[in-house]
């Protein structure tokens, strides 16, 4: 790790001062942070300990919407009495994410702020070229080995997958993140793969909570998350549903992780599913529109049928099918 | 968006820091650097080795200590960020009421082979076992899954939580 400095913030005001300076970056439970410093795949100079500011790791109900402090810890958020009736899809997706000893360290706000787990973006000391870490440097994993990139999003540029799998969730749910600045809605949050950013956020500003409406959909939302091992590990490919079954027809909202760049809503899909009745075949047509647009290498060539399958499997079991 | 430089940064923000650490009961005023990890200095500056440094990416669970009773990862956390928190290691498991059952059932149980997944493997089945998390073989097999074991010794670590999970629940 390059030599740095360290700033306790002790309150938002102070953070946002630091977080103006060149080199800052906010430090929360640092899980991303201090692994990827190590790798040297980020070289802060000042790293601005966000993680004792008081008031911001609340989960609260508050007019029809569950919010989660964006400094609340995942462990914490994943057994929150509310999150578990109101939305449980949330609890699911990171009860699902990584280990116990990390759910316990790390918070909401980093969580969906996490970096890609491409090996060529990690790895900075064998690999110079990436747009991600250096912008038009190029991409090591064109002709790499790719088993783990993405099929969605993926351009020239870079075609690295988002790993996390609670912003799949909040991005069916159409989660809103509320900043100390603006709202900004989940799915608009990050930029596009290898654009020299990694989010819309201003270098100062700051994730206070994140929000989802408390509707019919969230409370009948789920979380399938497929791995090349049992626990603690990536999703190969995951889906988020949220179903609500009041109305007329089924309105359901699809996200998929573990394929795409960025946290991926499938509108094609939601548009077959919304044509009719959600019988065995509408689903099959469906879950069939899923990959449309994929782009594959011979190494992730089989997510394109493990997305369709995993989307249909997901659907049937939603809908009580299976 | 970034404005300049402002007298409140420079005058808190430092490289190099004096720290007060609680470990195992005990209070340490180190200097440390700001980039050095709870793991570098339990070992390197506190002579507690028990702790071990397996990948220091968070990925196989060997440097796992309690931070105010919850299991964390020591080398993914930043000396800084503990100055807060009580601190228990390995070491402190011998004075831990459940840290001493676990400790004991892992000898009992033959849950090691080389051991160096051990250490973090006693703290973590201790924070396991307070969790309320080891109710069945499936439900310790996904709680202890932050913790690898290179010699595969598994099926022993299992019995091992189970066992002093048992031993708990009677008391
Ligand atoms: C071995 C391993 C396995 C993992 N497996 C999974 C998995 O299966 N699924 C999964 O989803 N994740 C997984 N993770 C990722 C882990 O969940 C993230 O590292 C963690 O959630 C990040 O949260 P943090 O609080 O530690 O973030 P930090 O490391 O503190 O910060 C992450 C980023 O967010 C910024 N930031 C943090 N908080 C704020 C804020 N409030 N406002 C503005 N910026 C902020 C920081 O500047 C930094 O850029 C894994 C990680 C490891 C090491
Ligand atoms: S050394 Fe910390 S998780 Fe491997
Ligand atoms: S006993 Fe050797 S690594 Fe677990």
């Amino acid at each position: 790790m390059n030599r740095l400095a360290y700033l306790r913030a002790s309150s938002l005001e102070e953070a946002k001062q630091a977080l103006a300076l060149p080199g800052s970056i906010a430090l929360a439970g640092g899980t991303t942070v201090v692994d990827l410093a190590k790798l040297g795949a980020m070289k802060p100079d000042l790293l601005v300990d966000i993680g004792g500011l008081a008031g911001l790791d609340a989960v609260r109900v508050d007019a029809g919407r569950l919010h989660i402090g964006a400094l609340a810890r995942m462990a914490d958020v994943s057994r929150n009495a509310d999150v578990l009736r109101l939305a449980p899809a949330i609890a699911e997706s990171i009860e699902r994410a990584a280990s116990g000893q990390i759910r316990n360290m790390a918070t909401i706000g980093g969580n969906i702020l996490q970096r890609t787990r491409c090996a060529y973006f990690r790895d900075a000391s064998t690999y110079a070229a990436c747009n991600r870490r250096t912008p038009g440097s190029g991409c090591a994993a064109i002709g790499g080995v790719t088993p783990n990139h993405a099929i969605l999003g993926a351009t020239d540029a870079c075609m690295a997958t988002y790993p996390g799998d609670l912003a799949i969730v909040l991005a069916a749910l159409d989660a809103t993140v509320h900043t100390d600045m603006r709202d900004v809605a989940l799915v608009d949050l990050f930029a596009e793969a290898g654009s020299g950013r990694e989010t819309v956020l201003a270098d100062d500003e700051i994730i206070t909570a994140v929000s989802v409406a408390a509707d019919a959909g969230a409370a009948r939302s789920s979380y399938l998350k497929l791995r090349d091992r049992q626990s603690y590990e990536f999703a190969a490919v995951s889906v988020a549903l949220a179903v609500d079954l009041t109305g007329n027809g089924p309105q359901i909202r699809v996200a998929v992780g573990g394929v795409a760049t960025k946290p991926w809503r499938l509108p094609s899909v939601e548009a077959v599913l919304r044509a009719g009745p959600p019988t065995r075949a509408r689903i099959a047509e469906a879950a069939a529109t899923a990959a449309g647009d994929a782009r594959s290498t011979p190494d992730n060539h089989f997510k394109i049928r493990l997305l369709t399958r995993t989307l249909e499997r997901a659907l049937l079991t939603a809908l009580d099918l299976s | 968006m970034r404005s300049a430089d402002t007298p409140f940064v420079r005058s808190a923000a430092r490289t190099d820091l004096d720290l007060h650490l609680r470990v195992n009961g005990r209070s340490h005023r180190i200097r440390a650097e700001a980039r050095e990890t709870l793991l570098d200095v339990l070992r390197e500056r506190l002579g507690l080795f028990g702790t071990k440094k397996g990948c220091d990416h968070g990925q196989c669970g060997a440097c796992t200590v309690l931070v105010d009773g919850r299991r964390v990862l020591s080398c993914l956390t930043l000396a800084a960020q503990a100055e807060h928190g009580a601190v228990t290691t390995v070491e402190g498991m011998v004075e831990h009421p459940v840290g001493r059952l676990v400790q004991a059932a892992f000898v009992a149980e033959d849950g090691l082979q080389c051991g160096y997944c051990t250490p973090g493997q006693i703290v973590s089945a201790t924070a396991c076992i307070l969790e309320g998390a080891a109710t069945s073989d499936e439900a310790i097999r996904e709680a202890m899954s932050g913790n690898l074991c290179r010699c595969g010794a598994y099926p022993n670590i299992v019995a091992a939580v189970r066992s002093a999970a048992a031993v708990v629940e009677r008391r």
